[in-house]
């Protein structure tokens, strides 16, 4: 490009400005397709504002370090929002103390389940290591499994779309699957979904009920501590 | 809202800091997590303020993904090479996850039923 307009498209790609301001509007056209498809969970959000700017920095030969320098501001919220998630955890964990050791047991178990057979399967079928460790803490809630994932050599980006499809896949099947194992108490239903399926699958439990719903949220809170805790120390063991 | 706001940073800054000193495996975030939920049970929860903010802050947390899930773009070869593996181990795990915990919850539930009888 040359002339003035190639001048303005030399300062906007080296500004901050650009990538901040286009973040922010893909997302918005993201959040609207959503909520205009009835809050379909295929309809998600990031997935779809990620497809859009992934298009964009295709068309335009962007780099994805120069999208970066100005996406940052929105993306060093992460951390302060992780912090936040302590809140409604407290909120849920008061509701529910009384149902202590199925809670425990379910969330030990699946949370294992979670980790260790997405591992297993991913080495089975011959993906790397880094791949696994990506695939690892796919089940935890995007800002925790982020951080899980660079802890453990895997690809945080990689790591947030997978858990993305999780959640989109888990609120999807979510419902079958109890009602093909007759399981009807809306607080495991719930449960079971936030541990498999974090915030997305949250979400879809909401939309069951309000028990479901507060379940899951803890469900989501708890698998992301637990995962963030033992997945670092198990690392090692686990991937090859 | 800055007093909640300042609060989460600082949260922030002692688990970063914390995990770092103790080269603890644990996300630095995660680890203010943590303080910040001992804090709101030493405080008998959150003020208004912080509740605020944190729902603020929660509500629009998809939109903090974004930029981390647009680096999907540098991965697409590796994605293409190993698609398969990745697919299957999302679908299978998925389920499973959500089959175990539920098969489990009921299980647990049972037992303690059984010993009240």
């Amino acid at each position: 490009m040359s002339g003035p307009i190639g001048e303005i498209w030399v300062y906007l790609a080296a500004s901050p400005l650009l990538g901040l301001t286009v973040t922010l509007l893909a997302y918005q056209v993201a959040h609207a397709l959503y909520r205009k498809s009835g809050q379909h969970p295929l309809a998600n959000p990031v997935l779809i504002a990620v497809a859009i700017l992934g298009t964009l920095l295709g068309l335009t030969g962007t780099a994805y370090e120069t999208y970066f320098a100005g996406a940052q501001f929105v993306h060093f919220l992460l951390g302060p929002a992780t912090v936040a998630l302590a809140v409604p955890l407290y909120l849920q964990f008061r509701r529910v103390r009384k149902l202590l050791l199925p809670i425990s047991a379910g969330l030990l178990a699946g949370s294992a389940t979670a980790v260790v057979s997405a591992v297993a399967i991913a080495r089975l079928l011959g993906a790397d290591s880094a791949t696994q460790a990506s695939l690892a803490p796919k089940s935890v809630t995007t800002p925790i499994a982020m951080g899980i994932a660079e802890k453990i050599g895997g690809l945080p980006s990689l790591t947030a779309v997978l858990v993305i499809c999780t959640g989109v896949f888990g609120a999807i099947v979510g419902e079958r699957a109890m009602a093909a194992i007759r399981v009807h108490d809306p607080a495991i239903r719930g449960f079971a979904m936030g541990v498999a399926a974090h915030g997305i699958g949250t979400a879809r439990a909401f939309q069951i009920n309000e028990q479901s719903g507060a379940f899951a949220a803890l469900a989501m809170g708890l698998n992301g501590l637990l995962t963030a805790a033992l997945l670092p120390l198990l690392a090692d063991f686990l991937l090859k | 809202m800055l007093a909640a706001l300042s609060l989460l940073l600082v949260c922030q800054l002692i688990g970063e800091v914390f995990v770092r000193w103790l080269a603890l495996p644990l996300p630095g975030p995660v680890a203010g997590m943590l303080l910040l939920f001992l804090l709101l049970v030493l405080r008998d929860g959150p003020d208004e303020n912080l509740r605020h903010t944190s729902q603020g802050l929660l509500q629009h947390l998809s939109l903090l993904f974004v930029p981390a899930g647009t680096g999907i773009v540098l991965h697409f070869s590796r994605i293409g090479e190993q698609w398969p593996a990745l697919v299957a181990s999302l679908l299978l795990s998925t389920l499973a996850a959500l089959l175990v915990t539920a098969w489990t919850m009921r299980l647990c539930q049972r037992l303690s039923e059984g010993e009240e009888k």
